[in-house]
């Protein structure tokens, strides 16, 4: 009973930083979803409105809203597979023996995650050039007639996906090595033993020694790539034809740059609920393939 | 991933930094071996970017004219500023006065945070009204109250190449919007395959709303409570605007698929580029030596004969929170005096708002500001809404949605008049609440 106790007291500082900082804010969020909060309401609170739902309903009327869900979406159905098939890929060509010098390309790979998002940026707006771009010089050489990257609506975002692909692989890329490198080796010998070849050696010990590992950054990065802003913030502003306005971007400009505070806490809170239903769908996938 | 938000903010400059050592120093000096019974004012300035860095400079004058007097200036990157303002206003920590973008204005005068200054500028000996290009001026006016005073201006007029367009056979800029047609139309059959007649960037409302602002019809109708995007002057403007993309006068680009401008304008990729002052500096440094006789700036054309434009820019305002308002009010005349805007130009190149300051003679021969002096009379203010600038946002949308997917005046005056009258209803419920109260 008495360790019970004194346990409260070595947890109560990190608890009291949390509910002050991360739980009243939500509440302080969620209450406020529910008004018409703007610089009118700040200026007077008698110019402060209860509107109860209003703000969720006039969202799910709001084209934009819809819009940049779809980008959003986009990006995260591409995105993601692609971001962890590169991880992935890159993961076992480290792993392999082939690679030789494998920390200097360890660190070349997990550079990008590590350098500033506003500096690669100005970076990857030239290699996008239509006119003078290094991707558009590569693809006349196979043929390519040049594409406008982040000037046509239909190319903006997969040069977005492109450069947060490259942006954010390392990362993952790092977590697949460290699962790789705890594979114990004599299961391999014990298959090699048996006759497997490399690839059924693939599928059935990595693989399944790895599933773990595979649904927690499916989840990671599902939820990080759901909360897509810098990439479009830099390099397009949400353009062309609001083309790369992500759910997050829509609730930058509405909070930050318009200050209606009331519908931009309405959007987190969609974007959270959404979050939450697709995790809570993956965990039970996770659940259901583990058992069978 | 994602998430942060990188900003680049700006460090203070070693002489500001030294200002506000200075500031310290004489305070706790001051205070504590007991030599000075007053400390004296502090005044709290805040100013943006690059005025911010170089307003330091002329500090130390107006510091010495008046010894009871420290001023402390604060840089804010112009990112970031808008937020700052209103995160100051809601924790009660506003400066004493401040640099403000002049379509900011009737935002922090909806939030009651602006000292009126018409008791000052009225007594004032230095601050002449009359003086002022009436235009800017009047951004300062809200409701028929000023609450500002313009420290420099900014507007939107025609850059252009002048080789270019007198090889077209026409030596001299268009003055009216037929001239402008005909120019347009000429050099766009020189059919130089690389080559567009005009530059009008997608991501900015400015050039539509400098056209929009040379109408009689005003862009919002009854004391700005609903958009007026449907009367004849806007769908004039838009029309035209409309018309240079589909005869391919403009390409239909923003500004992030061109790169660099200045050395597209200096290659002769288009012949006209609506923009601002800051450009003649831009191209002065980027265009090599040779080229620099080839562009010129001319007045913003109208419907028949010279047109207006947007009068913009920054002021200085007064915070009604300051307890050292009188104070303030000095710092302001010293930084509206001529000759230390004759030198705040010198250092910033930014354009003076009074014509005194224009009458420096290294002003008036600059051939390039000529024009802007000239397009400076006609000046026009934007709607003195604080929803303004997110309807001038929605203007920009709509412009480009019609540029891109072919929407007609009609469709885009209607879709962009719904929008406006969206984003004003709570202005309407608080005009009506406060008309029945």
């Amino acid at each position: 009973m008495k360790s019970v106790g004194a346990a409260w007291w070595f947890v109560a500082p990190a608890l009291v930083v949390i509910g002050v900082f991360f739980v009243l804010p939500v509440f302080a969020a969620l209450a406020m979803s529910l008004t018409d909060f703007d610089i009118y309401a700040l200026a007077d609170s008698r110019n402060l409105r209860l509107v109860g739902l209003r703000n969720y309903a006039e969202l799910l009327q709001t084209p934009l809203f819809w819009k940049a869900f779809r980008n959003t979406l986009y990006f995260v159905v591409v995105g993601v597979p692609l971001s962890i098939g590169v991880s992935f890929g890159a993961a076992l060509l480290l792993h392999s023996r082939l690679v030789r010098f494998p920390g200097l390309f360890r660190t070349a790979l997990f550079a990008p995650v590590v350098t500033t998002l506003v500096a690669v940026a100005v970076i990857w707006r030239y290699l996008f050039n239509p006119h003078y771009g290094l991707l558009n010089y590569a693809l006349s050489r196979v043929g390519v007639s040049p594409i406008d990257w982040l000037g046509d609506p239909s190319w903006a975002m997969p040069a977005i996906i492109v450069f947060a692909v490259w942006k954010n692989f390392g990362y993952n890329m790092i977590i697949f090595l460290a699962g790789l490198q705890s594979i114990p080796e004599p299961l391999y010998e014990a298959a090699r033993i048996d006759g497997a070849s490399i690839w059924r050696q693939f599928r059935h010990v990595t693989l399944p020694m790895l599933a773990p590992i595979v649904t927690m950054v499916n989840i990671l990065t599902i939820a990080g790539y759901f909360q897509l802003f810098a990439e479009p913030y830099v390099m397009t502003q949400g353009g062309p034809l609001q083309s790369t306005v992500s759910v997050l971007y829509f609730m930058y400009e509405e909070g930050f740059k318009w200050w209606n505070l009331g519908s931009a806490s309405a959007v987190a809170f969609l974007l959270f609920l959404f979050i939450f239903a697709v995790t809570a769908v993956q965990l039970r996938l996770a659940r259901w393939t583990h058992a069978s | 991933m994602v998430g942060s938000l990188d900003r680049v903010s700006s460090a203070p400059t070693a002489l500001s930094r030294a200002v506000i050592l200075g500031v310290v120093a004489a305070l706790l000096f001051g205070e504590g071996c007991g030599l000075s019974s007053s400390p004296g004012t502090v005044l709290r300035f805040w100013a943006m970017g690059r005025e911010g860095e170089v307003v330091a400079e002329l500090l130390p004058e107006f510091e010495r004219a008046n010894p009871g007097i420290r001023v402390k200036v604060q840089q804010l990157p112009w990112t970031a500023a808008h937020e700052k303002l209103l995160t100051a206003f809601a924790g009660d920590a506003t400066p004493d006065l401040c640099q403000l973008g002049n379509t900011w204005i009737p935002e922090l005068v909806a939030l009651d945070a602006l000292e009126p200054l018409d008791r000052y500028a009225a007594a004032s000996p230095i601050v002449d009204a009359a003086d002022y290009f009436p235009g800017i001026w009047d951004t300062n006016r809200v409701d028929g109250t000023l609450y500002g005073v313009p420290w420099y201006v900014d507007t939107r007029l025609v850059f252009y190449r002048r080789d270019l367009l007198t090889a077209a056979g026409f030596p001299d800029p268009p003055r009216s919007w037929p001239d402008w047609r005909r120019m347009l139309a000429a050099i766009e059959n020189e059919r130089s395959p690389d080559r567009h007649a005009i530059l009008l960037p997608l991501n900015e409302f400015e050039p539509l709303l400098a056209l929009a602002l040379q109408q009689d019809d005003p862009l919002l109708r009854e004391d700005g409570r609903w958009g007026n995007f449907a009367a004849p002057g806007f769908r004039r403007a838009l029309a035209f605007y409309l018309e240079m993309f589909q005869r391919r006068w403009a390409p239909a680009v923003a500004d992030a698929a061109i790169s660099n401008v200045w050395n597209e304008f200096g290659r002769g990729r288009f012949v006209f580029y609506v923009s601002g002052p800051w450009n003649i500096g831009e191209l002065r440094r980027r265009l090599p030596a040779h080229q620099q006789d080839t562009w010129m700036t001319a007045p913003l054309p109208g419907p028949d004969g010279p047109g207006a434009s947007i009068a913009g820019g920054s002021s200085l305002v007064v915070f009604r929170a300051s307890r050292h308002q009188a104070a303030a009010w000095r710092l302001i005349e010293f930084l509206s005096q001529p000759s230390v805007q004759r030198r705040f130009h010198a250092l910033t190149g930014d354009l003076p708002p009074r014509r005194d300051t224009w009458r420096d003679p290294g002003l008036a021969a600059d051939v390039h500001a000529r024009a802007f002096r000239d397009q400076l009379e006609r000046v026009r203010p934007a709607p003195k809404v604080p929803e303004w600038e997110r309807i001038a946002t929605e203007m920009r949308l709509v412009a480009e949605r019609a540029v891109r997917l072919g929407l007609s005046v009609d469709e885009a005056t209607r879709e962009l008049d719904a929008r406006a009258d969206r984003i004003l209803e709570k202005r309407r419920w608080i005009l009506a609440r406060r008309g029945a109260g």
